[in-house]
Parts: C-alpha cells; structure tokens; sequence
C-alpha cells in the first residue's frame, strides 16, 4: 500500500495497531483488523445507526469516519458493555423489555442509550425517541426500545433504594 | 462504497495545513469532522487526491464573545453548539437550528463551518447565517480575506472559498432588544436534509414595526438563499396576517426549488410559503417577548 498509514487505538481499553489504508472505515477496521463484530454494517450511508461507536466518549457512526481520523483514540464498542460475563443494565433491560427482535440494529441502539443516558440519566420519553433518533429499527416500531431505555434509569433509582435495606438484612 | 485511494496528512498548524493544502492545489481538501465530504466521497461524487485533517490544530474550536458577535471556530460541532449556554442567551435561533440537524451521531462529529463550506442546498446552517448576516473568515497562505454569507453560496455545493483557502471561523452579530429568531424545519422523517427550511430573525421598533429583518431559506433552489425581496418587503411594517400573505407570495416568485425525492418544485414551494409565514409570526412573537 503506497500511501498506508500506521495507526493505532484503545479499542474498549485494550490497543490495537495496523498499517493501514487512508480509504479504511473505522467500522471495518474494528470488524476486520480487531476482529470485534459485534458492530454492524447496516446502510453504509450514514442514515442507519448499526455501526454506531463511541469515539472519546462521543457516539459517531463508524461508516462514516476514516480510521486515520480514530489514530491515537478511544473507541468504545458493544463488546465493552458486559463486565465479567455480566451484563450491563442497558443489555439488562433490552432482553426484559423484548427491545430486540433481529438484533441487528441493537448494538448501535445501546451505545446511543448509552450516550443519552450519561448526560441524561433521568430522560422523558421524548427525549429518549430524540436520542435514538440516528438509529433505524425495522422490526420493533421502538416502543420497546423506548421502554428499556426509561426502565435503565428507573433501575437505577430503585437499585439506590434498595440498598440500605439489603445492608440490614 | 470506498472511496477512491487518496492520502491522508494531519496538520498540527494552520500554517501546515495552508502549505499541505497549496501543494495539492483543486485535488486537496480539508477534512474536520468529514460528515458531509465522507458521504460524498463514498459515493465517489467527490474524488480528493488528498485529505488534509486540521482536528488536531490548535486553536480552532471555540465560541468567543467579542464586541457584540460570536465567532465560532472551523472545528466547533454541532453538539458543542447546541448545548453551549452563549448559544443558547445570545443566540437562541441556533440553538434551535443545532437541535434539528441530522441525528446525534453526525451532531458529535459534524462542524458548523464544515457544512458551510459544504453548500447543501437543503442544509440547516446556511439559512441561519444568512439570516443573521453572519461574516465568514476565510484564510489562504496569501493572507486572509473576510466575505458575507449572502455572497458565499455560489452556486450547486459551491462556495466561493478557493482552493487552498481554509475556513477558519464565522462571526455572527449578537440581536439587540426586541429582535427575535426563529428556524422552522419541514422534513419527512428524524435526521433528514429539509424538504423546507426557512430562519427568521427580526427586530421590531418600538411601535411594532419590523425595523429590520434576515430571511434565510433551505431547499430553495440550487443554493442556500436569502429572501432579499420578502425582506425589503417586510421591513418598516407591522407583521400582521394580511403583509404575511403577501410575504408568502412574494417567497413564491424568487424561489425555484429543485424537484427531487423530497418533493416536486411546486410542493416544496408551497412548504416553503406556510413555513415563510409561520416563522416570521414566531419571530416577531419572541422579539415581543424580550
């Protein structure tokens, strides 16, 4: 590769380098390179959300950006979300709340939950619907969706209640 | 789609990035957050030989307020804008308009100036600039030369930037009392370009005439536009439901919006006539209220 590029990344913590094309998407450089396909190629036109990351904290769609342009940053995928075989909250209350039928869209949708969440954790419907707004779902028409999100936060609170009263028992 | 094979170069200056940019020539361009040059370049529309990253200059990502205007820098983001309380006080019109661009993904990488350099007819912010009069800051290793927002827009996704030159900040003038804005938006679904898009901002006097006034329109035609006609009709009037009609046809004879997937020519000239009217009755309802 005449013009190939050295980069390297903190995928989910861990550091990850290759030489690389310019013309490489971040979404196959996760996929190909680090072998981490939980990140999906939906439309591959920016409209879907499939391949939806975090870079340095910030949702991007992974299609939609170079992987020079992720060199010497954090990047963020679904496969960081469960912690020692334990799911997250958000992967939690997807699977109660039947937020998924294919499970194509997911990955994306709970890393733009996720994002919402941190700076919202107590968001209205509406803003829930506006914060997965980048992300298209063809099988559940959302309402689930929408329901797990909200149940996130309500989890959250009740899990802060219940505490001292597991401390007596 | 890949794009066809270019090369990348970071530049650490602007200074860098000037002199990386000149060597390429019309075959350089500048990427920042790339959420309208990598669409394009996936679909092969736009074939750069080289991209030259200006992210990690320094120095480019701010909201400033200096002598009554804010000056947004090349690498500020949607987001920042929209969350940003010196927006939101002294700028209320793009808070607004930040709320409704593309979705939060294209927010968080996207840049104010990087869509002005841009010129997508149906895009959100040219409406917005050219409706407050806002200056562009436009930088080339010869020096740099100030233009208007309502002289930039040229022609289909054409500016009058030059190859070579970078955009580096847009200065927008703070509204006084009794001004108001307002951005209205028709689209078909979340996130997507506008079929209609039309920003108010406006000052009335204080008998209630509209003493002065910017009309910015998205999905007008092949470029950004400003109603220079529906303006000079408006101003020194009071804004009542008989001017706005007349207003609205006055929309009608200087735009010729393109027929496309969002909508014919005539549809999307009826869109904008409705939104015309309700956006300058928002306006004036908000200059009231300050």
């Amino acid at each position: 590769m005449p013009n190939s590029k050295r980069i390297e990344m903190k995928i989910n913590g861990e550091s990850y380098a290759a030489e690389v094309e310019p013309r490489l998407l971040l979404v196959d450089f996760l996929r190909v390179n680090a072998r981490l396909t939980g990140t999906h190629v939906g439309c591959d036109t920016s409209n879907c959300g499939a391949c939806t990351v975090m870079l340095d904290g910030l949702t991007v769609k992974s299609c939609t950006v170079f992987a020079v342009q992720a060199d010497g940053r954090e990047i963020f995928t679904v496969e960081g979300l469960s912690k020692d075989g334990k799911l997250h909250p958000i992967q939690e209350s997807f699977r109660d709340h039947h937020a998924l039928q294919c499970g194509y869209c997911t990955p994306g949708m709970m890393l733009s939950s996720l994002f919402l969440l941190s700076n919202k954790p107590n968001p209205t419907e509406e803003e829930v619907r506006k914060g997965i707004s980048g992300n298209i779902c063809l099988c559940t028409g959302y309402q689930h969706i929408v329901n797990a999100v909200l149940d996130v936060a309500k989890r959250g609170q009740r899990q802060q209640k219940k505490r001292p009263r597991s401390g007596k028992n | 789609m890949y794009s066809v094979p270019f090369d990348y170069l970071c530049a650490h200056n602007i200074q860098e990035a000037l002199k990386l940019l000149s060597e390429y020539g019309e075959e350089g361009r500048v990427i920042a957050g790339g959420q309208s040059l990598i669409p394009l370049m996936k679909l092969r529309l736009a074939r750069p030989k080289c991209l030259v990253d200006i992210k990690r200059v320094p120095g480019l990502s701010f909201i400033n307020k200096e002598n009554g205007h804010l000056k947004v820098g090349a690498l500020t983001t949607h987001r920042e804008l929209g969350v940003s309380d010196l927006i939101r006080s002294d700028l209320p019109i793009m808070h607004e308009a930040a709320q409704v661009i593309a979705d939060p993904q294209v927010r968080n990488l996207g840049t104010l100036v990087g869509a002005l350099c841009q010129a997508e007819p149906s895009g959100d912010w040219a409406p917005v600039v050219l409706a407050l009069g806002g200056r562009l800051k436009c930088v080339g290793q010869k020096g740099e030369r100030v233009l208007e927002a309502k002289e930039f827009f040229v022609d289909a996704y054409t500016t009058l930037l030059q190859p070579g030159e970078i955009l580096t900040e847009v200065n927008l003038p703070i509204p006084g009392a009794r001004a108001g804005g307002a951005y209205l938006k028709v689209q078909r679904r979340a996130g997507d370009f506008a079929v209609a898009g039309v920003a108010v901002q406006l000052t009335l006097d204080e008998a209630g005439l509209c003493k002065d006034i910017g009309i910015g329109l998205s999905g007008a035609g092949l470029t950004p536009l400003r109603a220079v006609a529906v303006e000079e009709l408006l101003r020194g009037r009071r804004i009542s439901a008989e001017i706005l009609e007349e207003a609205s046809r006055c929309l009608a004879g200087s735009v010729d919006p393109i027929s496309d997937l969002r909508g014919s020519s005539k549809y999307k000239t009826d869109v904008l006539k409705v939104t015309l009217k309700r956006a300058v009755q928002l306006a004036a309802s908000r200059s009231k209220r300050s």
